[in-house]
């Protein structure tokens, strides 16, 4: 644990000291800005127009803000994760300092999991500051504040498994490049995925489409937790991370 | 300290060391010696844990390399061949990370920060970037955190690479300060270094072991012959070096002799003879011709030349840019 936490902070560390880190926050959080800009301005003219009609359906801040703009953030989350994984080991190996961590007396497990929660501990730094937008919903407003933690969670169960497989991609390579091309790659692959389902009804396309990490977090948007869509994401973030150790010890066979 | 038995590495279809077998003694300062590509930092990957074997094993402090890797490492300190800096670190957060790495309690760790930069004179960039560093500057980082846990077993690839000639004497003189306490394997191809600091050697060539003895028995068991240097002069000021030359060659025992050097009264030969000829037949020798003996000294041949000998026939161009690179420094 002592381990773990050594390079946890030690990458952490490094993700501050570089602008990468500045730089990924204030993408994310103006890129999500606009998203709830015209989230916030289309609710409220279609508001405006129901009124002028004389219509009066019940407007709910949850179903018709909350939930698309939690869809959008995981989506949005995909560009960002390559980003965040790539430098991981393809650095290390790329410097030498790999030579530094595998010749200490950690476990590789160790080192894969510090590095993977400071990723994930950079991804909450993202997310957090897309908080404060919510937060001005229920400054106005007053939606349910359940359905949005579950949705948050849903994110971070979502980019837990994403940056497990950008950092197991990231052994792979000491080209930061590559890795992080690869893994964008992986990432628009298991969005697509989704897209599957719609116009294919055969065996093939339903597990493509279970694979996809989007179609997981449905449920986790409309506030609902679903015990198998936390299941697959669990699954996938330990796979990744186990594959992750793996390919390290088999690094060392081949480099 | 350190047993390797049959050590092997190939990668995919180059082998890069050969079944090499060696001992190293608890407190020796041990050279490991051979030309670029003989494979003596593959052989140092293997006992770090960097690298596995691919056949064969060897042992650390009485642990084996395959079956306690986690012992061994914390009983190793390691200078790999490029120094493994952070950029982003400063000089002495650089140390505080690799010592709780290697699991220096946080009590003691200002203290080894503190002594490793006295001990390689790193006080005056503590603070500064390390990918601002010089090379010499990041060698010496580099072997400031192989030394911050005060490991029993040191192994440096090439320790003095990129250090300025006052440094390199520095870090010789703290590698010899360190044994003892510490049993030290050093990589290099400077072969006055490992004359200067190592009590024995370890020569491979092409992933092969050529030799493993002290430097001592080296030197002598490569002199088979012995080589003097004899300066004669003349008494009234001109000296035939010719007859000089055939009077030495009469000399029992000696069996080639040459003219190094020739001044108007005075000349340098060199002689060669077997080993133990009598040195006393030789300075008569030229006393009773007439003739003054200004020196009369033995020349050890140099490890170089050893190295050479025992490298060439496998290896020419390689031991030849050796043998440049070990003139220069
Ligand atoms: N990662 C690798 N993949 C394939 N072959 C390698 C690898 N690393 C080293 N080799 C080969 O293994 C052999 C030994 O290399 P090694 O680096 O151990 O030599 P060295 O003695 O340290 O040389 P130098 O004096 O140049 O540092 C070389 O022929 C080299 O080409
Ligand atoms: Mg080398």
């Amino acid at each position: 644990m002592r381990n773990v936490w050594i390079i946890f902070t030690k990458e952490l560390r490094s993700y501050f000291v570089s602008p990468i880190a500045y730089l990924l926050l204030t993408m994310f959080a103006i890129i999500f800005g606009f998203f709830f800009f015209v989230a916030i301005k289309s609710f409220v003219v279609f508001g405006m127009e129901q009124q002028m009609r004389g219509e009066m359906m019940p407007m709910n801040v949850n179903e018709q803000i909350i939930r698309p703009l939690l869809s959008n953030l995981s989506v949005i989350g995909l560009f960002f994760i390559p980003m965040i994984t790539m430098r991981l080991f393809a650095e290390e190996k790329r410097s030498g300092t790999i030579e530094l961590l595998t010749t200490s007396p950690l476990r590789d497990l160790e080192i894969v999991l510090g590095k993977w929660l400071a990723a994930v501990a950079l991804y909450v730094a993202m997310l957090l500051f897309t908080s404060l937008n919510f937060a001005f919903l229920f400054h106005y407003g007053n939606p349910d504040w359940k359905p949005l933690a579950i949705g948050y969670l849903g994110l971070l169960l979502q980019a837990g498994c994403l940056l497990a497989i950008g950092t197991f991609i990231s052994t792979l390579t000491r080209n930061q490049i590559i890795a992080g091309a690869a893994t964008f790659g992986v990432c628009l692959m298991l969005w697509i995925f989704e897209w599957v389902a719609g116009f294919d009804t055969s065996v093939w396309a339903k597990i493509l489409s279970y694979l996809s990490v989007t179609v997981h977090f449905d449920s986790f948007a409309r506030g609902v937790l679903e015990l198998k869509d936390a299941v697959y994401y669990a699954t996938v973030i330990l796979f990744g991370l186990f594959l992750t150790s793996r390919s390290m010890e088999s690094l060392r066979w081949r480099s | 300290m350190i047993s390797v038995k049959e050590l092997t590495k190939k990668y995919s279809r180059n082998l890069a060391v050969d079944h090499i077998s060696f001992e190293v003694q608890k407190g020796e300062i041990v050279g490991f010696l051979g030309p670029n590509g003989a494979g003596k930092t593959t052989t140092m990957r293997m006992l770090t844990c960097f690298l596995p074997p691919s056949a064969g094993t060897a042992s650390v402090a009485g642990f084996d390399i395959l079956e306690q890797p986690l012992e061994v490492k914390r009983r190793i300190g390691y200078l790999p061949e490029t120094p493994p800096l952070y950029p982003e670190m400063d000089t002495e957060s650089y140390l505080a990370f690799v010592a709780r790495l290697k699991g220096v309690s946080k009590s003691d760790l200002p203290k080894r920060v503190k002594y490793v930069c006295e001990r390689c004179s790193i006080g005056d960039v503590r603070h500064k970037l390390l990918g601002k560093l010089s090379k010499g500057y990041r060698q010496r980082v580099g072997l400031a955190q192989a030394i911050i846990h005060n490991p029993d077993v040191l192994i440096l690839d090439e320790p003095t690479a990129g250090l300025d000639p006052k440094q390199i004497n520095e870090t010789r003189d703290l590698i010899r300060s360190l044994a003892g306490d510490h049993t030290i394997v050093l990589s290099t191809h400077i072969l006055p270094e490992v004359e200067q600091t190592c009590q024995k050697v370890v020569i491979i060539n092409k992933g092969k072991l050529v030799a493993t003895d002290t430097v001592q028995n080296l030197q002598s068991r490569a002199r088979g012959a012995e080589i003097m240097q004899v300066e004669v002069a003349g008494r009234n000021g001109n000296l035939e070096a010719a007859a000089v030359k055939s009077r030495l060659e009469r000399i029992t025992g000696v069996s080639r002799v040459s003219l190094k050097q020739s001044l108007d009264s005075r000349g340098v030969f060199e002689i060669e003879g077997q080993k133990g000829f009598v040195r006393g037949d030789l300075a008569r020798a030229v006393v009773e011709s007439g003739w003054d003996l200004n020196e009369l000294r033995p020349t050890a041949m140099s490890l170089e030349e050893i190295f050479l000998q025992l490298t060439q026939q496998a290896a020419p161009p390689a031991a030849e840019a050796l043998a440049a690179q070990g003139k220069q420094s």
